[in-house]
C-alpha cells in the first residue's frame, strides 16, 4: 500500500507542477487529501505489518500520520485561500501545491520508515520541498531564508549521515550489516558503546535542524517566517515531529545499552538551552510569526525534557507533539487573517483585532490560552506529567529554573497577544480592512477544540497506541 | 598505495588553509575528486563491478570535473573578486587546521576497536571538521559552498571504511552528494546571483530578532 500511495502522491504532485488549469488543480488536491485519509486509515488497520521491507507503521508512526493527515489538510484549505487572495499566477501556484504534496508524502514516509537510511532519504526530500516553499515570494528576504535553511538543513543531512555511518560501525561488531530499527533493537546490548555514543551525539544534532532545538534551530525560525503562514504551520508542527521520530527512534535502540544515562544527560542539556533561547528570543521578538515560531521551540525543548525525565514523561512527550501541533497549526492559519487586516508581522503595527475580526480574535484568544498550557488546555495535561516526571526523576534544579524561564515566556507572549487582541494602534487607518468570512476560522477551532478533547478526555484507542509507542522503553 | 593517498589529502587540507584565492580552492577541490577516485578504486575491491563503476564515476565526474566547473561559472558569472576574505589571518588558519589534524589523531589512538583503520579515519574526521572550519571563517558565501564540499569529501572517505560490508552507505553517501551539490548549487546559480550582485555574508543578515 505505502508504495501505491508514494507513486500515486509523486504523480500527483508532478501534475501539479506542471498543470496550469485552476480547475484540475483543486480537483487533484481533493484527491490527494482522499488517498491521504484512506492510506491513513488503511495504516492503522494494519499496525506493525511490515511493507517494502523498509517499512512499518507502528504504533508512533500511526499516531503522527493521523496529525499529519488532520494538519495536512487544513494546511491545503487555508493554502488555497492564501493563493486565492494573493491573485497568484498559475506557475508559481502550480510550485506551490506541488511542493506541499511533496512535503506532506515525505514526512509521513519518514514517520513510517522503518530504516534509518530510508528515513534519512525522506528528511533529504522534505529540505527540498520546503526550500521551494519558503522560496514563495521570490524576494530578497525569502530567499535569504530559503539559502540559510538550504545550507543549514544540508549540513544536517550530512551529520545524520555520518551518524548513520557510525552507527554502521557499532553495528559491525554486532556481526549485522542490517540497519531497520527492529534489528537494532534486537542487538541493542551488543553494539559497540563508543560507535553508537558517536552515532547518536552526529543523529541528534543533525535532526535538531528539524526538531527545532539547539544548536541547529535557526534555520527553521527564518523558515517559518519567510514561508506563507500556511506552509509556515506545516514546518512548526508536522516538521518538527517528523524530527522527533527520528531521535526518538534512536533514543529507543540507545536506552537498551550502557549509556543511557549519558544519552539523557545529553538531551537534558540541549533542551534546557532550548527553552532558555526561546525565552530570551521571546521577550525580545517584534514579528507575530517569529514569536509563535520560537514559542514552538520552546515546546520542543519540553518535549524533549519529558523524555530525559523518562517515566510518565515518555507519554507525556508523545501527547505533547501531537496535542502541540493541532494548537500550533491553528495559530499560523490565523496568522494569514490577521496579516490581511493589518499588512504587516510587526507588534507595533498590529492591534484592537477584536475589533476588525471577531471569530479571528477569539481562535487567537484561546490559541494563546493553549499554546501557554493554561486549563483546559490539552497541553496544560501533558505539560503537567512532564512536570511530575521531572520531580520524580529528583532534577528539582531544572525544573524550577525551567518554570521561572515558562513564566517569562508566558509574560512575554501574553503581552504581544493582548497588544494584538485589544490596544488600539495609533493612526491606523481602518477603512481598507477586508472582511473576513468566519467560516475561515472554523477549521482552527476544530483543530484546537481536538487538542483541548485529546488532551482532557483521551478515547482509549489513542491511549493504547501512545502506551504502544512506549513500550519499548524502560519503565 | 592507498595511505600516501590519504595522507596527500590532509596535506591539502593545510595547503587549503592557507590559499588565498578562490581559483586555489577549486583547483584543490578537484585534486581531492582525483584522490579520492584513487582511494575508491583501490578501496573497494569486493563490491560488485557495477556499483563500483558508478561510484568511480561520481568521484572522477562530478567531485573532480562538474562540481569545480560549475563553481568557476558561478564566480565568473557574478564577476567576484578573487581573494578569500578570512575573517582570521592564514597563519592562524594553518595553527587551527593542525591542530585539529593532531586532535583527531589523538582521539584515533584512543580508541581500541579492531575494525578501525586509523589513517582514513583520521583523514576523514580532519576532512570534516576543517570544512566546517572554513564555513565558519570566511566571508564569502561562495566559500560557504566549497567548505560544504569538502566536508562531503571527508564523508565520502568514512563511508569507505565500512564500503565492503554495506554498499548501500557508499551510495547513499553519493546520493547525498549529488543531492545536495545540485540543490545548494542550484539555489545559488539561479537566485542569489541574480538577487544580491556582490555576494558575501554581510548581505544575508536582514532576518534577525
Amino acid at each position: 500500500m505505502i508504495g501505491i500511495y508514494l507513486i500515486i502522491a509523486f504523480i500527483i504532485s508532478g501534475i501539479l507542477f506542471f498543470n496550469r488549469s485552476t480547475r484540475l488543480n483543486n480537483i487533484l488536491l481533493i484527491v490527494y487529501l482522499l488517498v491521504q485519509c484512506f492510506f491513513t486509515l488503511y495504516e492503522y488497520n494494519h499496525l506493525n505489518v511490515i511493507e517494502l521491507q523498509y517499512f512499518k507503521p507502528d504504533a508512533l508512526g500511526i499516531l503522527l500520520l493521523m496529525t499529519l493527515t488532520i494538519v495536512g489538510a487544513a494546511a491545503l484549505f487555508h493554502s488555497h485561500l492564501y493563493i486565492k487572495d494573493h491573485q497568484e499566477k498559475p506557475r508559481s501556484r502550480g510550485i506551490y501545491f506541488s511542493a506541499m504534496v511533496m512535503l506532506i508524502t515525505a514526512m509521513g514516509a519518514a514517520y513510517l520508515s522503518n530504516h534509518i537510511a530510508v528515513t534519512w532519504i525522506f528528511v533529504e526530500i522534505t529540505t527540498l520541498s520546503a526550500s521551494a516553499l519558503i522560496y514563495h515570494h521570490r524576494n530578497e528576504r525569502s530567499l535569504e531564508g530559503t539559502w540559510k535553511y538550504v545550507f543549514i538543513c544540508a549540513i544536517s543531512v550530512t551529520l545524520i549521515f555520518i551518524g548513520i555511518l557510525f552507527l554502521s560501525m557499532a553495528m559491525r561488531q554486532a556481526g549485522s550489516t542490517d540497519l531497520t530499527f527492529d534489528n537494532l533493537l534486537v542487538k541493542a546490548s551488543v553494539l559497540n558503546v563508543f560507535w553508537l555514543r558517536l552515532a547518536f551525539l552526529f543523529i541528534f544534532t543533525g535532526f535538531t535542524a528539524k526538531l527545532g532545538l539547539v544548536p541547529m534551530y535557526t534555520a527553521g525560525i527564518d523558515a517559518k517566517d519567510k514561508a506563507p503562514a500556511p506552509a509556515g504551520a506545516l514546518f512548526a508542527t508536522v516538521l518538527m515531529n517528523m524530527g522527533f521520530v527520528g531521535i526518538f527512534r534512536i533514543y529507543v535502540v540507545i536506552s537498551h545499552t550502557t549509556i543511557f544515562a549519558w544519552t539523557n544527560s545529553v538531551i537534558m542539556i540541549a533542551a534546557f538551552l532550548t527553552v532558555f533561547v526561546a525565552t530570551v528570543y521571546m521577550v525580545k521578538v517584534k514579528n507575530i510569526k517569529r514569536m509563535l515560531a520560537y514559542s514552538g521551540i520552546e515546546h520542543m525543548g519540553l518535549v524533549m525534557l519529558g523524555l530525559a525525565a523518562g517515566g510518565i514523561g515518555y507519554y507525556a512527550a508523545i501527547l505533547h507533539i501531537i496535542l502541540h501541533a493541532f494548537v500550533k497549526s491553528s495559530l499560523f492559519f490565523q496568522f494569514s487573517q490577521v496579516y490581511k487586516v493589518f499588512q504587516s508581522k510587526s507588534i507595533y503595527d498590529e492591534g484592537n483585532y477584536f475589533k476588525y475580526n471577531l471569530t479571528g480574535a477569539m481562535v487567537v484568544l484561546i490559541g494563546f490560552i493553549c499554546a501557554t498550557a493554561m486549563p483546559p488546555s490539552g497541553l496544560f495535561v501533558s505539560e503537567f506529567m512532564i512536570f511530575s516526571a521531572m520531580f520524580k526523576a529528583h532534577q528539582i534544579v531544572v525544573l524550577v529554573l525551567i518554570m521561572i524561564l515558562l513564566t517569562m515566556i508566558i509574560w512575554a507572549f501574553g503581552k504581544n497577544i493582548f497588544k494584538l487582541l485589544f490596544t488600539p494602534v495609533e493612526d491606523f487607518d481602518d477603512t481598507h480592512v477586508p472582511k473576513i468570512n468566519p467560516l475561515h476560522s472554523l477549521s482552527q477551532f476544530g483543530l484546537i477544540g481536538l487538542s483541548i478533547y485529546l488532551g482532557l478526555n483521551p478515547p482509549i484507542q489513542f491511549v493504547n497506541l501512545i502506551q504502544e509507542a512506549i513500550k519499548n522503553l524502560p519503565h | 598505495m592507498i595511505n600516501v593517498l590519504l595522507i596527500v589529502l590532509l596535506i591539502s587540507l593545510l595547503y587549503l588553509s592557507i590559499a588565498n584565492r578562490l581559483l586555489t580552492y577549486i583547483k584543490i577541490l578537484a585534486f581531492q575528486g582525483v584522490i579520492l577516485f584513487g582511494v575508491a578504486l583501490i578501496e573497494l575491491s569486493e563490491i560488485n563491478t557495477v556499483n563500483l563503476v558508478l561510484i568511480l564515476l561520481e568521484t572522477i565526474i562530478v567531485k573532480a570535473i562538474l562540481v569545480p566547473l560549475f563553481i568557476k561559472y558561478i564566480i565568473k558569472r557574478n564577476n567576484m573578486t578573487r581573494e578569500m576574505e578570512p575573517f582570521i589571518p592564514n597563519f592562524v588558519s594553518l595553527i587551527i587546521v593542525t591542530t585539529i589534524i593532531v586532535i583527531t589523531i589523538l582521539l584515533s589512538n584512543s580508541i581500541t576497536d579492531t575494525h578501525l583503520e586509523k589513517i582514513s579515519f583520521i583523514v576523514a574526521l580532519s576532512t570534516l571538521f576543517t570544512g566546517l572550519f572554513i564555513i565558519g571563517t570566511r566571508k564569502k558565501i561562495i566559500t560557504h559552498v566549497m567548505g560544504y564540499m569538502v566536508i562531503e569529501n571527508g564523508v565520502f572517505i568514512l563511508s569507505l571504511a565500512v564500503g565492503n560490508e554495506m554498499p548501500l552507505l557508499v551510495n547513499l553517501g553519493i546520493m547525498l552528494d549529488i543531492f545536495a551539490s545540485v540543490l545548494i548549487l542550484g539555489v545559488f546559480v539561479n537566485k542569489i546571483g541574480d538577487v544580491l550582485k556582490d555576494v558575501d555574508v554581510d548581505q544575508l543578515r536582514n532576518l534577525k530578532d
